[in-house]
């Protein structure tokens, strides 16, 4: 498929689809974009296992690292790669490698790698590149627009509450729960 | 939606509003309240490290001004935008986080007068440094140009009116020398203009005018086009180097193309606070969802107005760029297709005296220092706003003794002319 730009509804069915997020490349510096990632997915209610060789069993915001995906000790629904687009092919490896396959490969904002996204579909994957999941989340929410930010999504049906806490909004479609 | 991209008139009513999620309030509310509860020790601490969004004090962000800054974001084809307090707020806020003392600025000649004024002298005391350039000579920008420039600023259609800017070549100048382009677009307001399509980085408004458009409250708006790279010097260390503020965090970094709205949320609105209230920001907002239908008949009747006067025997020169033959009349046809504006000046054979006698016979226009209003109004800026200055000075202002300022207003155009007519008649 065309990575340049993404429907909505695509990036919608796989944030609400998935469940448990491995992310590649954590930082553990709480000001790194990565940490604000994967705190933020973690708040929202995914399962997030950070991997980072580097701090393999440290354990930050509640989140225990993973040396890489093999060790992670859950099935895997989507690896977010917080990685230079040159290590992507390598990242793809271990995932194509893994058990039990996730069904989802996210790159961030700046990492895209086509050839690799070519491969990881052809492996029955999902593949997002060069956007964040923070930001979509907060976009297809609505939250991001408490920031002034511009969400580029009109809708006149009801935000929904996830039902923990005033300050947070699903990303489930809206409306009416007897229309669903 | 579809995946089509809504349209302006269905962004000015739609755009970053919702139905509230807890009451189904289908009108954006007036959250008027100064903080927000937390809902535990750890989400304070994530909304205080910038990590998760949210609210947390009214001076930092509210969510009835949050509507109108993705609002007014959308409109513009920004990122990301700031609502302040005013217009004067959102200039101070976007240049405090561009420079540090010691920098220069360029910007136009041809500004409202209040900003040539916190220009000159205001910033003056934060060791910010203005240069001049012409915008009817744009080699004038390139030539102002130095090491120390941080930023160019100019306005759309510039006040007191009739002025239209190059948009384009002044970004193509700033491109050249690595700083953003700051574009005024208070008087052409995106219906008429996105300049962020011309090549400008940030686009400042005073909301105090055409967005709310009914003269009822002032604010101000700042849009971040995400297009500067900020990361590519070190010279915008807001925005490239880790903050202090934040624990270390690189704004850039972290936040990508919105990064300057935020850095002037968190380092600007924060520390210096000029906070809009969210009662102005739902005025605004509920003015903003007839931009589009008040811009095309406030441009239709100030087309009428300018013929009309140009063709008055007591009126010696009507400077509108919608009227052909007007000097900036081929920059009109390219940046403003749908209609020039409102706003513009005229001069009056009969000088001082003519003009100070027509802003007293006048009944429907009101006579006071405002632009962007419903409500057709009129000003002799030679014996209001300008009066302190040197007779010489006047007129390089365009403010000689001849010329009145209109802004022209929505009623029936029929009405705005016959009442210059009869106070014409008097002079
Ligand atoms: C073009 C322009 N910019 C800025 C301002 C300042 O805005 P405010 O009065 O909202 O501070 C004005 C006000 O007249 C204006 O006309």
């Amino acid at each position: 498929m065309n990575h340049d730009s993404y429907e909505d509804a695509y990036i919608r069915a796989i944030l609400d689809g998935v469940r448990t997020i491995a992310v590649v490349g954590a930082s553990a510096n709480p000001v790194r974009p990565s940490y604000l990632v994967m705190t933020y997915l973690a708040e929202r209610g995914y399962t997030v296992y950070p991997v980072n060789p580097g701090q393999a069993g440290k354990v930050v915001a509640g989140l225990t690292f993973s040396r890489s995906l093999a060790d992670v000790p859950v099935p895997i629904d989507m690896v977010d790669v917080f990685r230079a687009p040159e290590h992507v092919p390598q990242v793809l490896d271990e995932v194509l490698a893994l058990a039990q396959r996730p069904k989802v490969l996210w790159t961030q904002l700046g990492v895209r790698d086509d050839a690799a996204a070519a491969r990881a579909e052809a492996a029955g994957l999902q593949v997002v590149m060069n956007r964040c999941p923070k930001i979509e989340y907060g976009r297809l929410s609505g939250e991001i627009g408490w920031s002034g930010v511009n969400a580029r999504t009109i809708s006149a049906r009801r935000p929904k509450l996830m039902g923990q806490g005033v300050q947070r909004l699903s990303i489930a479609t809206r409306g009416p729960a007897s229309e669903r | 939606m579809s995946a089509r991209e809504p349209g302006f008139a269905t962004l000015a009513v739609h755009a970053g509003a919702a139905p509230d999620p807890t009451t189904g309030a289908r009108a954006t509310p007036i959250y008027q309240t100064t903080s927000f509860v937390f809902e535990d020790v750890d989400h304070a601490a994530a909304l205080f490290g910038l990590q998760t969004f949210g609210n947390i004090y009214t001076r930092i962000g509210n969510p009835t001004n949050g509507v109108l800054e993705a609002r007014v974001a959308a409109l513009e084809g920004g990122t990301a935008a700031l609502a302040v307090a005013s217009g004067h707020a959102a200039q101070h806020l976007v240049f405090h986080t561009l420079l540090t003392p010691g920098d220069e600025f360029i910007a136009s000649t041809k500004l409202y007068g209040g900003s040539i004024n916190q220009f000159s002298h205001a910033f003056k005391s934060f060791g910010w440094e203005v240069v001049w350039a012409d915008p009817d000579d744009i080699s004038s920008f390139e030539k102002a140009v130095s090491p120390k420039t941080k930023a160019i600023f100019v306005e759309s259609i510039a006040n007191p009116g009739g002025v239209v800017t190059d948009i384009a070549a002044i970004s193509a100048i700033a491109k050249k020398a690595g700083v953003p382009l700051i574009v005024d677009n208070t008087l052409a307001t995106p219906y008429l203009w996105q300049p962020i399509k011309d090549g400008a980085d940030i686009v400042v408004h005073s909301a105090t005018k055409f967005l709310g458009g009914h003269g009822n409250s002032i604010g101000g708006v700042i849009v971040d086009a995400g297009t500067f790279d900020w990361s590519a010097t070190d010279r915008y260390p807001f925005l490239s180097k880790p903050r202090p503020e934040y624990q270390g965090m690189v704004l850039h970094e972290t936040f990508g193309n919105f990064a300057f709205a935020i850095a002037v949320r968190v380092l600007g609105l924060r520390d210096l606070g000029p906070a809009l209230s969210p009662f102005n920001a739902f005025m605004i907002l509920t003015g903003i969802e007839t931009l589009g239908l008040r811009m095309q008949r406030h441009s239709e009747n100030a087309l009428a107005v300018a013929k009309y006067l140009a063709a008055h025997p007591k009126v010696e020169w009507v400077s509108y760029p919608g009227l052909d033959g007007d000097k900036y009349h081929a920059l009109a046809a390219k940046y403003l297709p749908k209609g020039a504006g409102a706003v513009f000046t005229f001069g009056l054979k009969g000088g001082y005296e003519a003009g100070v006698r027509l802003v007293s016979s006048v009944e429907l226009f009101s006579h006071l220092a405002n632009i962007g209003d419903t409500r057709s109004l009129i000003i002799h800026p030679a014996s209001t706003t300008h009066r302190q200055l040197s007779d010489e000075a006047k007129v390089v202002a365009g403010a000689g003794p001849e010329v009145v300022r209109l802004s022209v207003g929505i009623e029936d155009p029929a009405d705005i002319i016959g009442d210059l007519e009869q106070a014409l008649a008097q002079l």
